[in-house]
């Protein structure tokens, strides 16, 4: 096998199983979700379908494949179609550049455990992951429902808000690191703070960290910023005329998104698959510590989600357009003094 | 570019699983529409009205916002890679680009275009 025949091939493993991995992931989300609210509730959850429930997912999966797919009278056929795959693709595509482990070997070729890496990587999950916004506003458009529409540009508004916050928070850590690429601000990462501290964004840039994480739960759609299915008042929101596998894909794309967020925010706040104290650790440590913090970010969503009771459309856009926008600004200020001072 | 091979492999599997998905759910699935059943959601009554009616002008003003700021923002980001060798002069300059914008958004905030009633 010659050299660039293996890295192809290298390539198409780890592409294979990140993708693999990350499908997984958002299945067990579905199913930890469940069972956290229900544990939250004082009640059992899904326990019938395997060992403590851990097939549901499963099963769920081949009940969406199994049951009658309505598209609703003067829907755009096409439209209609391509949405889920418009919400659910770019989630997908961002983990692509998502640092996960350090340096391993394999069939004799040198590579870091992310299917790729860009120098561009920050701006890349940006560029792809603003993409989705399109799925959820022409899923909402072309099902000719008033719901459907009304959710969709719920959704996009409070999405294009937040990712102004989103946007400005990365910008700080790429001007302290003086790099797009994702896994160069992991290295930035290695070491000590202060002494004792690991050498963490989430220190030197505590207000950023904080507005980032809000966004991402604005982003993704999450309690307490969920306006786009608000059962209440929108009945299902964006999707509320999509039935069988379209539907389950706008679930799924979100979970993948909130996937994407969670390691987003490990690898540019928390030093990424960087073991503090420990800098030559092995890759699968490394992939192991940063499998744990975005294990705890994921948790914090299902957390906030049974803590929190939702907010007001109109309070999410006073948060977003007066208090996050300012604060994000004047945060990339003081960054930018302290930098140069 | 041998780094966008692996972009391009990821599109490939996203994509074809995720098409896969939505081909499987509607040749698989049992079909067995009627006329009301198709009809677009009401709660059960007749449809009132079309969806495309009037709508909100606040959604089109956030929306042009937005573009206004995001255009901003991407200006922003070859300065942050690059703000360490520009040193004081970057950030003089920076701060006077965001000022200027800060005052429309000032301005904007002004008239009202930030609050959601």
């Amino acid at each position: 096998m010659s050299d660039a025949q293996a890295q192809l091939l290298v390539m198409f493993i780890k592409a294979a199983a990140i993708y693999g991995g990350l499908l997984g992931c958002a299945a067990l989300m579905t199913l930890a979700e469940r069972k956290f609210s229900a544990w939250m509730q004082y009640r059992i959850g899904p326990n019938r379908v395997g060992p403590w429930g851990l097939l549901q997912p499963l099963a769920d999966g081949v009940k969406f494949i199994f049951k009658e797919e309505v598209t609703p009278d003067g829907a755009s056929p096409w439209i209609f179609r391509l949405a889920p795959l418009m919400a659910a693709v770019p989630a997908m595509l961002t983990v692509a550049v998502v640092p996960i482990g350090g340096e391993f070997q394999l069939f004799g070729v040198t590579t870091q455990l992310s299917i790729t890496n860009l120098d561009i990587g920050a701006l890349y999950v940006l560029a792809i992951g603003g993409l989705g916004v399109y799925g959820v506003i022409l899923g909402g458009w072309a099902s000719n429902s008033k719901y459907s529409l009304l959710g969709g540009l719920r959704a996009s508004a409070q999405m294009i808000s937040y990712e102004l916050a989103l946007i400005l928070g990365i910008l700080s850590i790429v001007a302290i690191s003086g790099s797009l690429d994702l896994l160069q601000i992991v290295e930035g990462q290695k070491g000590t703070f202060l002494g004792f501290l690991p050498d963490w964004n989430l220190f030197k840039q505590p207000l950023a960290f904080v507005l980032f994480v809000v966004a991402t739960f604005a982003e993704t759609n999450r309690h307490p910023f969920d306006f786009a299915e608000c059962e209440p008042e929108l009945v299902g929101g964006f999707h509320t005329e999509y039935s069988s596998m379209k539907f389950a894909l706008f679930f799924l794309g979100e979970y993948c998104a909130m996937i994407v967020m969670a390691c987003l925010t490990v690898t540019l706040f928390l030093g990424g698959h960087a073991v503090p104290y420990w800098a030559d650790a092995p890759w699968w440590i490394e992939a192991g510590a940063f499998s744990a913090k975005a294990g705890f970010f994921l948790f914090l969503f299902i957390w906030v989600r049974w803590t929190l009771p939702r907010f007001r459309f109109d309070q999410l856009m006073h948060l977003g357009w007066k208090v996050f926008l300012p604060l994000s600004l004047f945060n990339l200020f003081v960054t930018g003094a302290v930098i140069s001072l | 570019m041998s780094e966008y091979v692996g972009i391009a492999v990821m599109f490939v599997l996203a994509g074809g699983v995720a098409g896969a998905m939505v081909v499987l759910g509607s040749t698989l699935g049992k079909k067995n529409s009627t006329a009301v059943k198709l009809e677009p959601f009401e709660c059960g009554n007749e449809p009132l009205s079309l969806p495309m009616g009037r709508l909100t002008i606040k959604f089109y003003l956030t929306a042009i916002l937005f573009i206004l700021f995001d255009v901003e923002l991407v200006f922003l980001y070859p300065w942050a890679v690059v703000y360490r060798d520009l040193g004081l002069l970057g950030l003089t300059e920076m701060a006077v680009f965001l000022g200027v914008l800060i005052v429309g958004f000032l301005y904007a905030w002004d008239n009202g275009a930030l609050d959601w009633q």
